[in-house]
């Protein structure tokens, strides 16, 4: 509910940012196109945390358990014989994610603030272990997925995700949808209800909010949308390992969304891109050399120096410089 | 089961349930005296290991061996390390709110990690106990029990007596538990609390530092180690409650239990047992069993 | 008249470990009437609220509301029943403007947490009970302003209007008046006196020109018990009420030492 730009310097940048998105394949070879469907996935996977975190205030370090059920629910619910069809995977990869998401939601929404935090970790981790010992999940090796999924009406094939071309601009669809939803929600009741949550709870609960469904309902809905992140993930690299389900996950895309900016949207989507970007500098062999194998020691003075210095993200930066050079008095 | 294997198991799980009281005790300490959300946690049950492991032909040199020694030398650059890490990072967490306490502290572990990688490479490496700790206790007529793991189970106790002697005796203590409630009053009583608050973390360092070295000869020495300590630390925080030392030994002893028969009993669902018995706690009881509030 | 007893609390105590907050206490409020509490520091006054709120658990004793028993009833359904409180310290959400707050405050009442779509702006009934609130506490001309850039007095009816904005029958007033100037004070009160007609009202204040002002009724407490309770000339003439809090004078705007 912050007033920073008006509409139309908020829209411009989006739509630069999506007509080069569209155009990007045209142009990018291959290994580019990678990197941006990684950057896009990642985005969405911050947008659906963002709701979490930045909206309702609900700090989460175990957001990568719903990205990774939705990845293995794609490589163990797909038939191995056919190609599965995306009207069905997608929107059942979805409902078993929402499902876990409604499980773990409801447990570990009876705790608050650092007793939260602590206990979505834990629940992921316990997740990470399910993956990783059990073995219908094929175990520390993982699973393949056989046949990306098509989209076919009546015999007609529309839509092949093991076209790299569709499967980006499928991808691409996907995160303006995820987008787009987001934004509705932030203008409705629910939307708002959840930022009153998030500034002042007891004042919710005072006036008549019920808060645990609203909670719940936003992290249902978070994982939910974190599973459409973890099926793309998985028609991407055709595989799937229990890795995508450890805690550093869960910190990376936190990473993500503070690097961007939290309390917009466009932050995470800028974050995803940033942070895919900084991985890819930090672990270059060709300016680290031999020292590229520990790019994690620069990742995490990056961390430190990002939430010490930008804690409003890349996005708050331009507000953070006219604020230190301004200082406004506040007011009351 | 047998008597004697339910006995070995018994001992097994009141040792691993003690060693995760001395790193969660210090986790507790550090979140309900300073406020502070600490993800590097871990890291310091680590590097004492790693520190064990390093120091031990060190030692060996320069003072003809001694364990006792090794520990007292370890125990002096863990608080010393504390005191400058809180003095240079912690300090500044302070007044911060959880995201970002979690977030640097996060990036703090990626640091150690790979610090530690650079310094001391990626290998797994074994400890071995001190000689005269190296042999085994006979437990009626079959079994025999390493005298090790008894001497490792002994030194908790002594150590969690101490934390106890202090807390409630001294007049640390005092000021330390008033600190927990009410910062200001605690400062305005003349307390200088940053002197304070960087002993308590200093305090909290070294019981992790000091759980990382004595178990080092039995859990062998790897990367990754601290992470998981850490999470199951975490575990035994929300059943016992923050800030509730009491409780992190009760929940410590029964996180213990809980994973070595779960390990002994169904190994097939081994890791996540002490999960499912998180979530079995919050149902039941969401504040914890001991939450002091 | 007990059809007008709104809210009523029978022996409720409160035990903080070994501390007892609040002592056996019982009141009752009755619409039309300002009924004030007043006392020492540490009387006991803000947990009895809460207590009547619902944020906290009473450990014995009742409380009826329009003649349920509500004692088991958490916070958000006893406000959606119609209790509304005010904090003492100013809980605004200060990003957004006084109308938002009030528009969010009354969507309380119309709560859909799967309801992901329905834009705020469009539901007819939380913005007729914002306006409402917003003329009734006296801010229609700041209702489009950043409630973060209001004087505090008016945040302090900003608070009211929240209040107002649920639509409760039963106000409970944790000191409405703190920090406000004499001008301020003169508003808050017409305001208070507007209100009595259709709510019933707890103040508790420290005030106590005020609080003999506009009171109907006045309950005295120390140490959490109830020391005194009656009309407001009752009670200035009590002579425990007058060792204990009152002291020498009239002008307790620092109240003496507990008794």
């Amino acid at each position: 509910m912050t007033r920073t730009h008006p509409i139309t310097a908020r829209v411009w940048p989006l739509g630069v940012a999506l007509i080069a998105l569209v155009a990007f394949p045209h142009v990018g070879g291959q290994f580019y196109i990678d990197l941006v469907l990684t950057m896009m996935i990642l985005a969405i996977f911050a947008l659906s945390l963002e709701l979490l975190v930045g909206r309702t205030g609900l700090v989460s370090f175990g957001h990568a358990a719903f990205f990774g059920i939705a990845a293995y629910a794609t490589a163990l619910v797909a038939p191995t014989a056919s190609a599965p069809s995306l009207a069905l995977l997608l929107p059942a990869v979805v409902i078993v994610t929402a499902l876990a998401a409604l499980a773990i939601g409801a447990l570990s929404l009876r705790t608050h603030g650092i007793y939260f935090i602590m206990v979505t970790l834990a629940f992921a981790q316990m997740a990470y272990f399910v993956f990783h010992d059990m073995p219908f999940a094929g175990g520390s090796d993982g699973r393949y997925l056989h046949a990306k999924p098509v989209l076919a009406i009546g015999g007609i094939t529309l839509l092949d995700l093991g076209e790299p071309r569709t499967f980006y601009y499928v991808a691409l669809g996907c995160l303006c949808a995820v987008y787009a939803l987001l934004a509705l929600l932030g203008r409705s009741r629910f939307g708002h209800a959840l930022a009153g949550i998030k500034a002042n709870e007891q004042r919710m609960r005072a006036a008549g909010f019920s808060t645990y469904p609203y909670k719940l309902a936003a992290f249902t809905l978070a994982g939910a949308l974190a599973g459409i992140a973890g099926f793309l993930h998985a028609i991407k690299d055709g595989f799937v390992n229990p890795e995508i389900l450890a805690w550093h996950q869960s910190g990376a895309v936190l990473l993500t969304l503070i690097l961007g900016g939290i309390g917009t949207l466009r932050g995470p989507v800028l974050g995803a891109f940033l942070f895919v970007l900084l991985k890819e500098l930090f672990q270059s062999e060709a300016l680290f050399g031999a020292f590229a194998r520990h790019w994690q020691l620069p990742l995490g003075l990056t961390i430190i120096a990002c939430v010490a210095m930008m804690p409003n993200g890349v996005v708050g930066l331009p507000t953070q410089w006219r604020r230190a050079r301004a200082p406004v008095p506040h007011a009351g | 089961m047998d008597f004697a294997v339910f006995l070995v198991q018994c001992l097994n799980a009141v040792q691993y349930g003690l060693l995760l009281f001395l790193v969660a005790s210090g986790l507790t300490l550090i979140f309900g005296i300073l406020g502070v959300i600490n993800l590097a946690h871990g890291s310091f049950y680590m590097i004492g290991a790693y520190l064990a492991y390093a120091l031990a032909p060190w030692v060996a040199a320069h003072f003809g061996g001694g364990f006792f020694t090794e520990l007292a030398i370890g125990l002096a650059l863990s608080v010393a390390f504390g005191y400058l890490l809180e003095w240079g990072f912690f300090s500044y967490l302070y007044e911060r709110e959880h995201l970002q306490q979690v977030l640097m502290t996060y990036g703090l572990i990626l640091v150690f990690e790979e610090l530690r990688s650079i310094l001391v490479g990626d290998d797994v490496h074994g400890v071995a106990p001190p000689a005269w700790l190296a042999g085994s206790v006979q437990l009626g007529h079959v079994m025999t029990y390493p005298v090790y793991r008894l001497f490792m189970s002994g030194a908790c106790i002594v150590v969690a007596l101490g934390l106890y002697a202090i807390i409630a005796r001294t007049r640390l203590g005092m000021a330390i538990r008033a600190g927990a409630s009410n910062r200001e009053m605690v400062q305005s009583l003349g307390v200088d609390i940053r002197l304070l608050y960087r002993i308590v973390f200093a305090a909290g360092v070294a019981l992790a530092v000091f759980a990382g070295m004595i178990a080092a000869p039995v859990s062998s020495v790897y990367p990754g180690m601290g992470n998981q300590v850490l999470i199951i630390s975490f575990v035994v925080v929300v059943i016992g409650g923050i800030g509730s030392i009491r409780g992190a030994l009760l929940a410590s002893l029964l996180v213990g239990f809980a994973d070595t028969f779960g390990n002994v009993l169904i190994p097939q669902m081994a890791g996540i047992l002490v999960y499912v018995l998180m979530a079995a706690i919050l149902l039941w009881r969401p504040e914890g069993l001991f939450r002091t509030g | 008249m007990p059809d007008d007893i709104l809210l009523m609390a029978s022996e409720v105590s409160r035990h903080f470990g070994g501390l007892t907050a609040v002592d056996r206490v019982s009141l009752s409020l009755a619409r039309g009437e300002v009924h004030a509490v007043i006392g020492t520091n540490g009387a006991g006054k803000s947990t009895l609220v809460n207590v009547l709120a619902g944020e906290i658990a009473p450990s014995g004793g009742r409380v009826h509301l329009q003649g349920r028993d509500v004692t088991r009833w958490p916070q958000p359904r006893r406000a959606r029943a119609g209790v509304g409180r005010s904090y003492q310290r100013t809980t605004i959400f200060p990003r957004s403007t006084v109308f938002e707050n009030c528009r969010l405050a009354a969507q309380a009442h119309y709560q859909h947490p799967l309801d992901w779509w329905t834009a705020a702006a469009r539901c007819p009934d939380s913005t007729r009970l914002a306006h409402q609130a917003i003329e009734h506490s006296g801010l229609a001309a700041q209702a489009h302003r950043v409630a973060g850039t209001l004087s505090h007095g008016q945040k302090r009816q900003l608070e009211i209007a929240m209040c107002l904005a649920t639509a409760p029958h039963v106000l409970l007033l944790d000191e409405p008046l703190a920090g406000m100037g004499p001008e301020e004070t003169e508003r808050m009160l017409s305001l208070l006196t507007g209100l009595k007609r259709g709510h019933a009202i707890l103040l508790v204040e420290h005030d106590m020109d005020a609080v003999f002002r506009i009171a109907d009724h006045i309950t005295v407490m120390v140490n959490g018990a109830v020391i005194a309770s009656g009309e407001p000339d009752a009670i200035r003439c009590n002579a425990a009420v007058q060792s204990a809090y009152l002291g020498d004078t009239e002008d307790t705007r620092e109240p003496a030492r507990a008794g």
